[in-house]
């Protein structure tokens, strides 16, 4: 895709975008309502037209082909699957389309339902499905007519939490077995970031980055991608000639080119660490434990250090350790650091609401 | 699976003006064959009144104008004092008003506590309320004949025609208000109110009527169109409303020209009330979003 | 009286909270009660009266003279009438309605056209079937149709005029439902228009517009004033023929005919409306 533009009135939905995308690797665009993730997804489906740029596929130009000459799967958030139809009708309905003979289109359809594990309910209708059932014969029946291209919109956000992990490595999977191009939107970071080649973050109609999901966690390109991926702790900070002063310590930087000034570092919290005994006093590096959040195999702490408040993650066992009230003294990790300009870290860099 | 190629590999020459897409083109068409459509059906509905209109404003030789059919409406009199037909208009007013009255009272708040509370009873309820559009009014008439005898040793007036009317109005006010009811949440907003501590009575009427303002009004013009215009019922009751003595006026004046100046004033007459309504509607929306 | 046992009950839901033996569907009462007695009962008394003689007793002679040609020829005569104003009707008025849905849900356009559709459906009888006079009877101002008071052409157009502002009304509903997912997934599996409609829409509205199409047939067959006041010499539907046997000269005996003509069309309607409920069950569960 090069260059595309697509403007509602006054809202510029995307704003000249480039993406390329390598065979069978499996995209996920993220990021907010509004960023134009949805709107770069439909028009590649070809449901939307662009107001500038091509759409190439394969090497050939199909920004003026109409959605139903595209050839491309797709499978939407909900409701999608044709009520008055069976499951088996529904995933063999595209080869109908295709005129494919009854013998063959059936053996096809059967094969897809096997391969998203749905042998058993072939003969009820959508209304009998469970949510997650019902996503996996819509992907069933984007499958079935071989597309060159995969489109998910947001496609477990519908669902129950523990039924959208499973059913994200089911995609997953399909995916890879198949080896099909594959683009994947969503809001939720950490389904991007399970399950994806690469990842691009968006906001307002640009991509901010378009990496491997490591490296946009620890390598974001831009402060909104940090605080959109995982947690960020603000913190103020200097920079002077090319080192950056944190509360004491010295990080590096992310970009070693910053200019000197006042600036916001983005700390993730697994790179602070805590420990009770040994804490002086008073100092930069030193605070109260305000609240412990137990999150299963890993626990978050936010520790008070009078003028900020910090994040930590810690193991649950070293958590235990440190209960609310107890004082704490921090070491920060010499991870390469994401610098904002502007001194106050209390502003919201993205610009985001929270 | 076939192996899968890749994407955007070859970009091709970026246009600097807006693409003609193919989304476009089908809206384009779409909306030619909208403008198509209401202007089609547009004449058909239209042609029949500005007939009526037109021939109501003939004069003695065809081709010419005159108010004369018009003026026989204001000036028709009888023995008694007020014109019969400004009464007759006065109690299809009347009419009007305390049927929608007695019609929402009836048949909303049963509406929402079935949905809330009583859900078997649902699909009864739109059976019942579809009815009267099926069963003649002939056939209600002559079963009617009884039960409006004992209601005229009560009251003699017209406006005992509203029990009927309440009836005839169902299915059109049902509908409107049940797409309304269907469009909100009930349940949520009930439970809500109720866990807040309300009474059931202002589940009703402080929660959920005032979600389905539109809804109300839209069956309010609905059964005001259908009390302003109805005619046999009261006929064979031998009630005298709007219709009926607009029916009686052209029977008895030879003049044909004041049967049309009749039908076309009851039309507008009926259209000018509904606008209003519909207008007090729009203020209400406008006023709340 | 009704009204004031309404407002009663209005107050009554609020105190079966803490009454635990009023059972909730009490509530409901007076709105059942309300129809029971101004629908169900003068319908009730039709069916009774048909199988009562003028001496009271019990007689099947009603139900014999439906039996005779000429009765035969009414209810033709009704069907017929009441079969072609419906089946334009529901084709001309679902188009219609699709011009109207596929519009801006908040647009002008649509308001307009569902308050005219209100009032239209609600305009018939004498004003009506005058305005056709006017248009297009003898002394037409638009042109004089030769088949103006020719059964059944002429009266179905007029017919026309509020059948499809009604089928308007009950079908656009069913449009609204048909969910835009359903659409862009079948264009995304390659579908065409045509296919769209052919395999999807089409199956789907299928339910919704039998049903409204058989909303229309009965409310033609109920229809009395308007085609009596086009044409009042002569009987051609069930509904005139009801009214010429009761204001006719010989009285008492034929009330017992006009009823067993009642009864005719009570039973025809019953028939028509099961098959409409049957079929907004199937129509609901797919585009609610």
């Amino acid at each position: 895709m090069e260059g595309l533009s697509r403007r509602y009135g006054a809202v510029v939905a995307l704003d000249r975008l480039d993406l390329t995308m390598q065979p069978g690797e499996l995209v996920v665009l993220l990021g907010p309502s509004g960023c134009g993730k949805t709107t770069t997804l439909r028009l590649l489906a070809g449901l939307e037209d662009t107001d500038t740029g091509s759409i190439t596929v394969g090497g050939r130009d199909i920004t003026r082909l109409p959605a139903n000459k595209r050839d491309m799967g797709m499978v939407f958030q909900a409701y999608s699957l044709f009520p008055h139809m069976t499951v088996r009708q529904n995933v063999a309905f595209g080869l109908r389309l295709r005129r494919i003979g009854a013998a063959e289109r059936d053996q096809r359809a059967m094969e897809m339902l096997e391969l998203v594990g749905l042998t058993e309910q072939t003969n009820r209708y959508p209304h009998q499905l469970s949510g997650g059932q019902q996503q996996r014969v819509a992907l069933a029946r984007a499958l079935a007519i071989e597309p060159q291209v995969l489109l998910l919109d947001e496609p477990l956000s519908a669902l129950d939490a523990k039924v959208r992990a499973q059913l994200r490595d089911e995609i997953r999977r399909v995916q890879l077995e198949v080896g099909i191009t594959t683009l994947f939107v969503t809001h939720d970071q950490e389904e991007a970031l399970a399950i994806a080649d690469r990842v691009g973050v968006m906001r307002e109609g640009r991509l901010e980055q378009l990496a491997p999901p490591v490296e946009v966690y620890s390598r974001p390109a831009t402060s909104f991608v940090a605080e959109f991926v995982g947690l960020t702790n603000r913190l103020a900070g200097e920079v002077r000639a090319g080192q950056l002063t944190v509360r004491g310590c010295t990080l590096p930087l992310v970009d070693s080119a910053t200019p000197d000034g006042q600036v916001v570092a983005l700390v993730r919290p697994e790179a602070v660490t805590l420990a009770s005994h040994d804490a002086p006093e008073s100092g930069p590096l030193v605070g109260t434990v305000i609240a412990v959040t137990f999150l299963g195999a890993t626990s978050r702490v936010t520790v008070d250090l009078g003028d900020a408040t910090i994040l930590a993650q810690l193991t649950t066992a070293d958590a235990t350790a440190l209960p609310a009230g107890s004082r704490v003294a921090l070491t920060i990790r010499p991870d390469p650091v994401l610098v904002s300009a502007g001194s106050d870290p209390a502003v919201p860099l993205s610009g985001e609401e929270v | 699976m076939a192996a899968v190629t890749s994407v955007g590999e070859t970009p091709l020459a970026v246009p600097a003006r807006r693409q003609v897409g193919m989304q476009a083109g089908r809206r384009r068409r779409l909306n030619l064959f909208r403008y198509v459509v209401f202007t089609v059906f547009g004449l058909f509905f239209a042609l029949p009144l500005l007939a009526m209109a037109r021939f109501s404003l003939e004069g003695a030789k065809l081709g010419t104008w005159s108010l004369t059919a018009w003026r026989q409406i204001a000036s028709y009199t009888s023995s008694e004092g007020i014109p019969p037909l400004i009464s007759a208009v006065e109690i299809t007013l009347e009419l009007a008003v305390i049927t929608s009255a007695v019609m929402l009272v009836l048949v909303v708040p049963t509406m929402i506590w079935i949905r809330l509370r009583v859900r078997w009873l649902a699909r009864a309820m739109e059976f019942l309320c579809l009815l009267p559009l099926t069963i003649p009014p002939i056939v209600l008439v002559v079963g009617l004949g009884p039960i409006y005898d004992k209601i005229a040793h009560l009251s003699l007036s017209a406006l005992m025609l509203f029990w009927v009317y309440v009836i005839l109005a169902l299915p059109y006010a049902y509908r409107a208000l049940a797409a309304g009811l269907s469009a909100i949440d009930a349940t949520t907003l009930s439970e809500a109110a109720r866990s807040l501590g309300a009474s059931w009575f202002s589940v009703i009427v402080r929660v959920i009527v005032p979600n389905m303002w539109d809804a109300v009004l839209n069956a309010l013009i609905l059964t005001w169109a259908l009390v302003l215009g109805e005619f046999t019922v009261a006929f064979f009751l031998l009630y005298v409303n709007l219709q009926v003595e607009l029916y009686s006026i052209s029977r008895n004046t030879p003049d044909a020209g004041v049967i049309f100046s009749t039908s076309t004033a009851s039309l507008l007459f009926a259209f000018v009330l509904l606008l209003i309504l519909s207008y007090v509607g729009r203020r209400r929306r406008a006023s709340r979003g | 009286m009704a009204v004031a046992a309404t407002t009663r009950a209005g107050a009554r839901p609020s105190r079966a909270g803490h009454r635990p033996s009023v059972p909730p569907w009490v509530g409901t009462v007076p709105f059942f009660g309300y129809v029971a007695v101004f629908l169900l009962w003068p319908t009730g008394i039709v069916v009774y009266d048909a199988f009562k003689n003028p001496a009271g007793k019990f007689t099947l002679s009603g139900l014999t003279a439906l039996g005779n040609a000429q009765v035969r020829g009414y209810f033709i005569g009704s069907f017929k009438l009441s079969l072609i104003s419906s089946l334009i009707g529901a084709v001309l008025g679902a188009i219609l309605a699709y011009a109207v849905a596929s519009g801006n849900p908040d647009g002008v356009i649509r308001r307009l056209y569902l308050c005219v559709s209100g009032v239209l459906a609600q305009f018939g009888g004498v004003t009506l079937a005058f305005a056709f006079l006017v248009l297009i009877g003898p002394v037409g101002l638009l042109f004089h149709a030769s088949w103006y008071f020719s059964f059944p052409w002429g009266i179905t157009v007029i017919y026309a005029y509020f059948q499809i502002p009604l089928m308007v009304l009950v079908f656009l509903p069913a449009i609204d439902g048909l969910k835009v997912q359903w659409r862009e997934a079948s264009e995304s599996l390659g579908s065409s228009a045509w296919q769209y409609w052919r395999y999807v829409g089409g199956p789907l509205l299928l339910p919704a517009f039998l049903g409204a199409l058989l909303l229309l047939f009965a409310n033609a067959l109920s229809a009395y004033a308007t085609i009596q006041a086009w044409e009042d010499a002569i009987p051609y539907t069930v509904p005139q023929q009801i009214w010429t046997s009761m204001s006719s000269e010989v009285g008492l005996a034929n009330i017992n005919y006009a009823d067993a003509l009642a009864l005719g069309m009570v039973v025809l309607v019953a028939i028509v409306m099961t098959g409409y409920a049957l079929l907004q069950r199937r129509a609901a569960r797919w585009l609610r």
